[in-house]
């Protein structure tokens, strides 16, 4: 009987939480005229043409591989700058380690908006508005020292003495971090690539102010469908359901993972 | 031809993890470092290895200086307490990583990694990984991984503390023999006095960073040069009583005078410290000669076929050491003995006066 009550609950839990979900699946296989005439839980007569425009049409689908170029840039950025920072961070300690990786965060501690006017300015004298680049290059203001922390966390359940033995048995130092210390921490930097990724993914203030036309990311693209007849509700709603496609398959990936991902790597 | 550690220092901070200590060690020989935890041996091992570097003083090898040379450029292997191999590889290639760096010719390596598991018997493992292994087996890896590359210098911090009873008592007989049969200079750290005699060569006694004596393992075992050695080379530790000796007797606390013989016969009137080896006192008198010391039962200790005894003699808590296994009432009144020709002689300040002349009877 308290099994039961439990599995009813747990059931109603998960219909409301996935509830917004299932209503873009379902808007996204209704034409705008259905949507708006007809409430319905179910597409009474289901259609691809919203998926198949975005597919064919350049305009939408140029959005979903900037988005890419872009996300994928930043996860390489910075774990590539990440990587030995946080080796620094949980193997040797020098003058301010403890302050310098604390103060690492506070670019988190500001609104990102704060930091819009200036990092316009900056990257337009340099030219890089409406790059890949320039984006990649911004979201590093969060994910670096997200990287750094999580990556430091997973590195310091290593034992020094890994590091020792090889030294002792004569690798060079660029040899033992590529061939043992990187695969002994690979859960560590899959899960790190999880949080880069999804941080850089759903970003949107930088990604829209420092792109016009030809690194816009999908998120801006989908706001041009407000035009003087209205919403495209139809064609909105199947933009949404495939931004939440590459987040899902990363997850995925690394499911088992995650809760010591979010602990900072600290279990 | 030997490695020489000349007044080395280790200063972490404020704290003195190593003090001027001197030692000499020569090539073939088994050498131990013995003393509790937190004593330095570790530390003292790491400067030897070349991991850390010492505040003060000289590490030669050969009449090197190889004090500021790092530990990459070092001819050296060592074991570490923890089981330490490097898990995304196989048992094989684990031992054979540190022959791949020195570029030797792939088919002697191919020889001498199974040549050295068919020693530690880990010749049916090669193709696992670390993690399948049961911890003995982790520890033959890292101990073989250690002695294929043949070094001048072979560094053991407790390998065996670790594992369990059983498995210890068999790699510390296979480790005696296996050591004996190389030229390099090997040092092996333990808390433990057992393992010290059990594996023999020579002794050094730390005790807080400062050494304390240095010899052959009997020798440090048979004289200790203080109280503190004493204690720590001693398991369960060493039992002391002050007393007396005027005119010809010896009066240890408040028993009765006892007539002055053997090694006792040379010592001048006046006060000491006497050491008394758990295993030489008795609960029944074993010669006539016996000192008897009045004491109340504290506690009886069952540890494998022997029983250890804890009794207090005037606020002194002392340890017998008795085959089989007894059981006592505790706040039971009972004799002690003790043959005084065993007695331990320290004076007040807990230096050697004289030591028992024969001990080797329980050396096996």
């Amino acid at each position: 009987m308290k099994f039961q009550k439990r599995t009813i609950g747990l059931i109603i839990y998960f219909i409301l939480l996935m509830l917004p979900i299932y209503w873009m699946l379902n808007m996204s296989l209704r034409t705008n005229a259905e949507i708006l005439s007809v409430f319905s839980f179910y597409p009474k007569s289901p259609t691809l043409a919203n998926y198949i425009k975005i597919f064919t049409d350049q305009s939408w689908y140029s959005g979903y591989l900037n988005s890419f170029y872009y996300v994928s840039m930043n996860v390489a950025i910075s774990l590539l700058t990440a990587l030995p920072a946080a080796y620094a961070f949980s193997r040797y300690s020098f003058l301010g380690d403890k302050h310098l990786f604390f103060w690492l965060l506070t670019n988190r501690m500001a609104p990102p908006a704060v930091f819009l006017l200036p990092f316009f300015q900056l990257y337009s004298t340099f030219g890089l508005i409406d790059t890949y680049f320039a984006v990649a290059l911004a979201h590093c203001l969060f994910n670096v020292p997200l990287a750094v922390w999580v990556l430091e966390g997973f590195m310091s359940g290593i034992p020094r003495e890994i590091d020792e033995m090889a030294y002792i048995d004569g690798y060079s130092f660029p040899r033992f971090f590529l061939t043992i210390f990187v695969p002994l921490i690979r859960t560590g930097i899959g899960v790190t690539a999880f949080f880069l990724f999804m941080f850089s993914w759903v970003e949107l203030l930088f990604a829209r102010t420092l792109t016009t036309t030809a690194a816009k990311p999908i998120a801006a693209i989908m706001t041009r469908t407000v035009s003087a007849s209205g919403l495209d509700w139809g064609l909105l709603a199947a933009a949404g359901i495939l931004t939440i496609v590459p987040g899902a398959l990363v997850i995925w990936f690394v499911r088992n993972h995650l809760a010591k991902g979010f602990a900072l790597g600290r279990v | 031809m030997a490695m020489v550690i000349e007044n080395v220092t280790k200063l972490v901070g404020k704290d003195c993890h190593i003090q001027d200590i001197s030692l000499q060690f020569e090539p073939g020989t088994f050498n131990i470092l013995l003393g509790h935890t937190l004593s330095g041996k570790t530390s003292l091992m790491r400067l030897m290895a070349g991991l850390d570097r010492p505040t003060k003083g000289r590490i030669l090898m050969n009449g090197k200086d190889l004090t500021g040379i790092s530990v990459r450029k070092r001819d050296v292997a060592m074991v570490y307490q923890q089981f330490i191999n490097y898990p995304s590889m196989t048992v094989y290639k684990n031992i054979a990583s540190p022959l791949r760096l020195a570029k030797v010719a792939e088919k002697e390596i191919d020889h001498r990694v199974r040549e050295v598991a068919e020693v530690l018997r880990i010749d049916a493992l090669l193709d696992r990984f670390p993690n399948e292994l049961s911890g003995g087996q982790q520890q033959r890896t890292a101990i073989a991984r250690a002695l294929v590359k043949d070094t001048e210098l072979l560094l053991l911090d407790e390998p065996l503390v670790n594992l369990d009873y059983k498995l210890r008592e068999e790699l510390r007989i296979e480790m005696r023999d296996i050591f004996k049969r190389r030229q390099s200079i090997v040092v092996y750290a333990t808390t433990e006095p057992l393992e010290a005699l059990t594996l023999g060569g020579n002794t050094a006694v730390l005790y807080e960073g400062h050494l304390e004596q240095f010899g052959s393992t009997i020798d440090v075992y048979q004289s200790p040069q203080s109280t503190r050695i004493a204690q720590a080379f001693s398991d369960p530790a060493m039992n002391f009583v002050n007393g007396r000796i005027d005119s010809g007797t010896l009066r240890l606390g408040d028993t009765k005078p006892a007539p002055l013989q053997h090694h006792l016969q040379e010592l001048a009137p006046g006060s000491y410290q006497f050491g008394m080896r758990p295993n030489h006192l008795h609960l029944q008198r074993t010669s006539p000669e016996d000192i008897e010391f009045q004491t109340t039962i504290d506690l009886a200790e069952i540890s494998g076929s022997e029983t250890y005894i804890h009794i207090i003699h005037n606020g002194h808590n002392w340890t017998v050491q008795q085959q089989g296994i007894h059981a006592y009432q505790m706040g039971k009144q009972i004799y002690a003995y003790i043959d005084p020709t065993q007695l331990y002689v320290f004076d007040l300040d807990g230096h050697r006066v004289v030591s028992p002349e024969h001990d080797s009877a329980e050396l096996t």
